[in-house]
């Protein structure tokens, strides 16, 4: 590879024309091969090539019923739950294909969790919301334990602590939220997908969850779908743009962002659509 | 365009619009109407008759010593049998066409079929039962074979509500449940039922509620008989309210009549107590929710 001065050369990649971002094999954890979802049988995401890198976050940006919420759910295979739904293509998790026959969808969600767009709490108590994934998942460890861990690693430990036995519906919106990923990361995934984990929160309690997200990429990978852009461009290291169900362009979010290779990219972060 | 296009007839257009209002109305009148005239009718007929000996005596033949104690006992096995046959057999079909069943003509077809068994009229659900329990499993008249035949009747009504129950729990909640790794079975048992339950008891306890005033498939199996003595066991002959009140209403002497009237009572009563509860209980658990 050439040497590269602020940007002023254009690596390999760049000088080719790529405006699809390659990983090396060991920096990934996910990598989908020409992978495609149908919704009886019409294309709602197709031949997406692409790799999640480890501990990073990604952001997959687009406008309303490109796909990627579509892209995101097929990573955990939360499209099986989907009546009508298909997957082609491969999408490999540590070089096995998460659609393999032998692959159970039960276990693939463990390790993969995600956060949902409207916080979905169980209208159970705010202790019980993140013990369920531990109790049916037959954690041998200590649950109390992990339950605080999870808790504060989803920065609600000091605001629920005096009312676990509480019901977690009596949270507000944002607070909901972080506990929803406190239930997800009790489970210990590797990766997080969050699929637009603020839109119905207000900016401070969005702020908050910005905060977490680059807390958490210490610990995990995360995949984030949001319509923000400006919030793609706050959270994320990389980002990946979709456009009518493919993949346009995918790079470094600040390349992105300020210098993008594709037309339809660039017209779509300048706001001439969307 | 100009003003003098319309004919905006504005007089001619609220009129009718009062008329239809008074036409609604009537109908509302007739109906109500009709419902108040029967219960003023049955008080004041059976009335007279309520006493707490009209409830503890068993039926006689002198009106005066006449009693409903082995018709209400009857009705209140007959409930318990129903229900404790029903309400599984209807949660779990209804489970297994909302959760498991896969999306199939088959599975149409199934569903289509129970809709219009909801429809069919119970006497028909009389020869069936006659046919099956009483006959070909030897039941006898018994409560039991009573039992099963209205659990026939109001399966069909228990799956519909139960499968409307499981569909009103949010898509976001069964999310959440396999987001974390959760097989079905954990999802349906922790969150899906839980949730569902206090519909699925609603909609077993309003069709109970049918069941109980349910005479034609009992008279088809063989109830209708004079029975003085309340059941002791599932394998014994049974009377039940409206069978009593049949029974009654259908001899020649006034009093008779009035003691239908008061059985009558007594059934409304018990009816609008369940519907009570059904109301009650729903309310209650969508608070805690």
């Amino acid at each position: 590879m050439t040497e590269r001065t602020s940007g002023q050369q254009p690596t390999a990649a760049e000088e080719r024309g790529d405006s699809i971002i390659q990983f090396p094999a060991s920096e990934t954890v996910l990598t989908t091969e020409s992978l495609g979802v149908l919704y009886d049988g019409t294309s709602a995401v197709e031949d997406i090539t692409l790799g999640i890198p480890r501990n990073r976050v990604v952001a997959f940006i687009g406008p309303s019923g490109c796909g990627k919420s579509t892209l995101l759910r097929a990573f955990n295979r939360m499209n099986d739950l989907i009546p009508g739904a298909r997957v082609v293509g491969r999408a490999l998790y540590h070089g096995k294909d998460l659609y393999d026959p032998d692959v159970d969808p039960v276990e693939v969600r463990r390790r993969i969790g995600m956060v949902f767009q409207k916080p979905n709490p169980f209208p159970k108590s705010i202790y019980d919301n993140v013990a369920f994934g531990l109790r049916i998942n037959g954690y041998q460890g200590s649950i109390e334990e992990r339950v605080e861990r999870s808790l504060r690693a989803a920065a609600l430990w000091d605001e629920v602590k005096h009312r676990l036995r509480e019901s977690a519906l009596g949270l507000s919106g944002g607070q909901q939220q972080r506990l929803c990923i406190a239930r997800a990361l009790a489970v210990q995934p590797e990766i997080l997908l969050m699929d637009e984990p603020a839109s119905a929160l207000d900016p401070i309690a969005t702020s908050r969850i910005e905060d977490l997200i680059d807390e958490l990429k210490r610990d995990y990978t995360i995949v984030i779908v949001t319509h923000n852009m400006q919030q793609a461009a706050r959270v994320s290291d990389y980002t990946a743009f979709l456009y009518l169900g493919k993949l346009i362009e995918y790079g470094e979010t600040d390349r992105l962002f300020t210098n993008p290779k594709e037309e339809r990219t660039e017209q779509y972060i300048t706001g001439r659509f969307g | 365009m100009s003003e003098a296009f319309f004919d905006p007839r504005k007089k001619q257009r609220e009129r009718r619009g009062r008329i239809f209002r008074w036409l609604c109305l009537s109908a509302v009148w007739f109906a109500a109407g009709s419902l108040v005239i029967l219960l003023v009718k049955v008080t004041a007929d059976g009335m007279p008759w309520l006493s707490w000996d009209f409830l503890r005596n068993d039926p006689s033949r002198i009106p005066a010593r006449a009693g409903i104690r082995s018709a209400i006992l009857g009705t209140l096995w007959m409930m318990a049998l129903t229900a404790f046959t029903s309400f599984p057999l209807g949660v779990g079909a209804a489970i297994y066409l909302e959760e498991y069943a896969p999306r199939h003509w088959s599975t149409r077809l199934l569903q289509t079929n129970i809709a219009n068994l909801a429809g069919v009229p119970s006497i028909v659900y009389g020869i069936l039962g006659l046919t099956v329990f009483v006959r070909a499993f030897a039941l006898g008249r018994s409560v039991l074979a009573g039992a099963l035949t209205l659990s026939l009747l109001v399966l069909p009504v228990v799956i519909i509500a139960a499968q409307e129950a499981i569909r009103a729990v949010p898509r976001s909640l069964r999310e959440a449940s396999y987001g974390l790794g959760a097989t079905r079975w954990q999802t349906i048992r922790h969150h899906v039922l839980p949730v569902a339950l206090p519909g699925i008891l609603t909609g077993t306890i309003l069709s109970l509620s049918r069941a109980i005033g349910e005479t034609a498939p009992l008279i088809m199996i063989g109830a209708l008989t004079f029975i003085a003595f309340p059941p002791r066991s599932p394998m014994d002959p049974f009377t039940v309210l409206p069978i009593q009140i049949f029974n009654w209403a259908a001899k020649p002497q006034a009093e008779f009549h009035e003691l239908a009237a008061g059985a009558i009572i007594v059934l409304l009563v018990i009816l609008l107590l369940m519907n009570a509860t059904a109301i009650l209980l729903r309310n209650r658990y969508r608070r805690e929710l």
